[in-house]
């Protein structure tokens, strides 16, 4: 699925400037934490968050996370916007809760990068 | 013997800075990007890194990190002024920290650094002097593709 097909179900709006949301996302992790988010085995494609500062960036920019969705309505502060921007990292926000995001995802097919449970509609997560 | 080294880049690292908490590794990681290094290693090797970076970030007043790349490997080596650590196999241990709220506010301080640091390299090495400082050195096999 695309970022933008996403940001239309979430009704999230965009944060960042000139970034394309034309991006494949079927991974995604969902966490406060980022060193839960350095600890999955395969990569994520998209982070999940309420950590709205520019560690989330940077975790992302290392773990090779293309883009970050911050939940809860959390909106970064400007320097966090650019560094994004300098890193081609987009940034949106939405205003239902973790729960809610995780749920509503999980329900259009997308997984975790680690997940032994596949989707809603493969739960076997056999191919 | 000693494998010659292609590249050195050395990168100073300042305690508490949390804004610039985490270049480093960045730039280390581009420059890797840019010579092609496999793109799980360099995941890896990124990973490590940016968890001894923060740790420096979030403990000690300053460090220096660097790299050190050779036909075979890449080294990082990460040298910091501190507090140390009193007892190195007790951090090791996953969910023991000692983070303050400001370093969990910005998404770190669960005890988890360390373990993923070793999790991430192929060979990792630390020594810590109470008062003085850590030393750090991770080394990823740039031939270990499968980790």
């Amino acid at each position: 699925m695309k970022l933008n097909q996403l940001k239309e179900i979430l009704q999230a709006k965009v944060l960042t400037n000139h970034l394309s949301i034309d991006i494949e996302i079927n991974n995604i992790i969902a966490s406060d934490l980022m060193s839960d988010v350095l600890n999955t085995k395969n990569p994520a494609e998209l982070l999940l968050t309420g950590l709205s500062n520019n560690q989330a960036v940077r975790t992302c920019e290392i773990a090779g996370i293309k883009a970050i969705i911050f939940v809860r309505g959390k909106t970064p502060d400007e320097e966090t916007i650019k560094l994004a921007e300098s890193c081609k990292i987009p940034l949106l926000s939405c205003n239902l809760s973790m729960f809610e995001t995780c749920g509503l995802l999980y329900s259009y097919g997308l997984k975790n990068p680690d997940s032994k449970y596949g989707t809603r509609n493969n739960p076997s997560g056999r191919i | 013997m000693e494998q010659e080294t292609i590249l050195q880049e050395e990168f100073e690292i300042k305690g508490g800075d949390f804004l610039n908490g985490g270049a480093a590794s960045c730039q280390i990681k581009n420059i890797l990007k840019k010579i092609g290094v496999d793109a799980n290693i360099l995941r890896r090797v990124a990973i490590a890194s940016y968890e001894a970076e923060m740790n420096v970030v979030m403990y000690a007043k300053k460090g220096i990190m660097r790299l050190v790349l050779t036909p075979q490997k890449i080294i990082i080596k990460v040298d910091d002024e501190g507090p140390g650590i009193p007892d190195i196999e007790l951090a090791m241990q996953p969910g023991y920290s000692t983070a303050t709220p400001e370093m969990r506010e910005m998404g770190f301080g669960a005890g988890m650094g360390l373990p993923n640091i070793k999790k991430n390299a192929d060979i990792f090495n630390i020594n810590s002097t109470v008062n003085k400082g850590t030393y750090l050195e991770i080394m990823v096999d740039l031939n270990n593709k499968n980790e």
